[in-house]
C-alpha cells in the first residue's frame, strides 16, 4: 500500500532530534508493549502482518504518536482482526469470550528460546534458483502494491545493480495475509543518488536496499527494449 | 557540492512527538495495564515471558555486543575476512545472535567510502549486537532525509564527509540486518582489544558518526 509509513525521501519533516543519555523505554508503559508485541507474536504473526497492521494507522496519528503507541495500536489491531480482543474488552477491560490458542503461549524459557535462536527468513524450498546474479542491471518494477509490501516508492521503476543475492526469503507481501509464505531470492539492489533523486544531483552517494524478485525486472538495452 | 536546500525546506520539526505530557503517559500506563491483564486472563501470553523479555532487552542486548566484534575486527584480519564474508556466522563466533540478526551483513567504512544504515519502512535494526533502536532511528526525519541527504543528516550528527568519499546508504527492507564496520582511528595503535571497545559506540555502526579518540 502506499501508505504514511514509506517515508524514504520526503524532506518536510526537519532535523533529526536525538535524546542523550536516552533510556532503552522512557517509561513502563513502553517495556510492557514491547513485550506484548514479543509474546503474542506467537499467535498474532508473522511479523509481516503486524508491520502491516502499524502501516495501516490513520496516518496523522502514525506522524503524531511515538513509537511504542505504534506497537501498541498495531497489537491490537492484529488482536481484533483475529478474534482474540474486541473493542468492548479493551474498553471495559472485562473478557467476552475467549477463542482458543493453537497452543499454549510461550514461558519464559520459550521466549528466551525465541530471542536466542530467532526466526530466520530463509527457506530451502520455493523458488531457489536466482534469476539475477551481482553485476545484473535490473530495474524494480512499477507497480500497483496493495496489501502489505516491502517495495518502497521512491525506487518504483528505478534502475539499479545487484551487488548480492541472500538465498530465499520468506515473501511479505504473501505472509502478511495468509497466503503463503512464497519464498523468493532476495537481492541487494544498489541505486545511485541521481538515479533515485533526480537529473541534477551530483552529490557521489547511492542506496542499498534489500528486494524480493519479484519487485524487479531485467534492464534491457535501448537496442533490445525497442 | 554540499546541498543545504532541504533544511530551508522543512519547518522546525512539527513531527517530534517525544516529549509527551504527564496526563497522556497517565492514560496510556492505564490502557496499557488494562489490556495486558486481558491477555494474561486470556491465556494470550504469560507473565513471566514478559518480565524475562524486558530483562533481556534491557540488559544483555546492546551496542557493547557491537563493539566487541568491531574491535575484534580491528585487531584480528583474519575474524575481520570471516565477517566481511559471513557477519552471521562471525558475529556467532562471539557469542551473539538470534532475534532480529538472523541474517547480518557488516559493511566496512574506506577512507573512500562511508556507510550508513537505516529502516525507511519501520524500524528494522540489528538487535543482537546494538539492542533496541534510539528513538531519532525510527522517527520521520531520520528515515525520510537519510536516504535522499545524507550528508546533511551526517551534519547534524557532527559528522562531515569529504566530497570525494562515497556516501553509501543501507535501508534495511527484508531481513537482513546492517551493522557499520567503523575505521579505527589512527593512535589507537597500542591499544587492547577491550580498550579499543570502550571507544566504539552505537552511533559510529549506525553509520551517522565515526569513532574518535576520546
Amino acid at each position: 500500500m502506499n501508505g504514511i509509513h514509506d517515508l524514504g525521501g520526503m524532506t518536510c519533516f526537519g532535523p533529526v532530534h536525538r535524546e542523550n543519555d536516552e533510556p532503552i523505554f522512557h517509561t513502563d508503559w513502553e517495556r510492557r508493549v514491547f513485550a506484548m508485541n514479543f509474546v503474542a507474536l506467537a499467535f498474532l504473526g508473522p511479523v509481516d502482518r503486524l508491520r502491516h497492521a502499524i502501516e495501516r494507522m490513520d496516518p496523522v496519528d502514525y506522524l503524531t504518536t511515538t513509537y511504542y503507541e505504534h506497537w501498541l495500536d498495531g497489537l491490537l489491531r492484529v488482536a481484533k482482526d483475529l478474534g482474540y480482543l474486541t473493542d468492548e474488552e479493551i474498553e471495559t477491560g472485562h473478557i467476552v469470550s475467549i477463542k482458543p490458542t493453537p497452543h499454549p503461549p510461550p514461558n519464559a524459557e520459550m521466549a528466551e528460546g525465541l530471542v536466542r535462536g530467532g526466526m530466520p527468513a530463509t527457506r530451502d524450498g520455493g523458488r531457489s534458483e536466482p534469476i539475477f546474479k551481482p553485476g545484473d542491471k535490473v530495474r524494480a518494477r512499477n507497480i500497483e502494491t496493495t496489501g502489505h509490501s516491502r517495495l518502497a516508492r521512491c525506487v518504483k521503476g528505478k534502475v539499479g545493480v545487484v551487488t548480492a543475492h541472500h538465498g530465499s526469503h520468506v515473501f511479505p507481501d504473501t505472509a502478511a495475509h495468509d497466503r503463503g509464505e512464497s519464498p523468493q531470492p532476495l537481492y541487494t539492489i544498489r541505486f545511485e543518488a541521481r538515479e533515485l533523486w533526480g537529473d541534477n544531483v551530483d552529490r557521489r552517494d547511492c542506496v542499498h536496499i534489500d528486494l524480493w524478485e519479484d519487485y524487479l525486472e531485467p534492464e534491457k538495452t535501448e537496442a533490445t527494449r525497442s | 557540492m554540499s546541498d543545504h536546500r532541504h533544511q530551508h525546506d522543512s519547518p522546525p520539526s512539527p513531527y517530534h512527538r517525544s516529549d509527551r505530557t504527564e496526563a497522556r503517559n497517565k492514560e496510556l500506563a492505564a490502557r496499557v495495564e488494562k489490556i495486558e491483564s486481558l491477555l494474561i486472563e486470556k491465556g494470550l501470553v504469560a507473565k513471566d515471558a514478559l518480565d524475562r523479555i524486558v530483562d533481556i532487552y534491557e540488559h544483555d542486548l546492546g551496542p557493547m555486543n557491537g563493539a566487541k566484534v568491531v574491535a575484534r575486527a580491528w585487531v584480528d584480519p583474519d575474524f575481520k575476512g570471516r565477517l566481511l564474508e559471513d557477519a552471521t556466522a562471525a558475529i556467532a563466533e562471539l557469542g551473539f545472535g538470534g532475534l532480529q540478526g538472523e541474517h547480518m551483513v557488516v559493511v566496512e567504512n574506506t577512507p573512500r567510502v562511508h556507510n550508513v544504515v537505516v529502516c525507511t519502512l519501520c524500524s528494522c535494526y540489528p538487535w543482537p549486537v546494538l539492542g533496541l533502536p534510539p528513538a531519532w532511528y525510527k522517527d520521520p526525519a531520520y528515515r525520510s532525509r537519510v536516504v535522499i541527504d545524507p550528508r546533511s543528516v551526517l551534519a547534524e550528527f557532527g559528522t562531515a564527509v569529504h566530497d570525494d568519499v562515497e556516501v553509501r546508504v543501507w535501508d534495511s527492507s527484508a531481513e537482513v540486518r546492517y551493522l557499520v564496520l567503523p575505521e579505527r582511528p589512527s593512535g589507537t595503535e597500542r591499544l587492547s582489544e577491550d580498550e579499543l571497545a570502550k571507544l566504539i559506540d552505537r552511533d559510529s555502526m549506525i553509520g551517522v558518526t565515526t569513532v574518535a579518540v576520546r
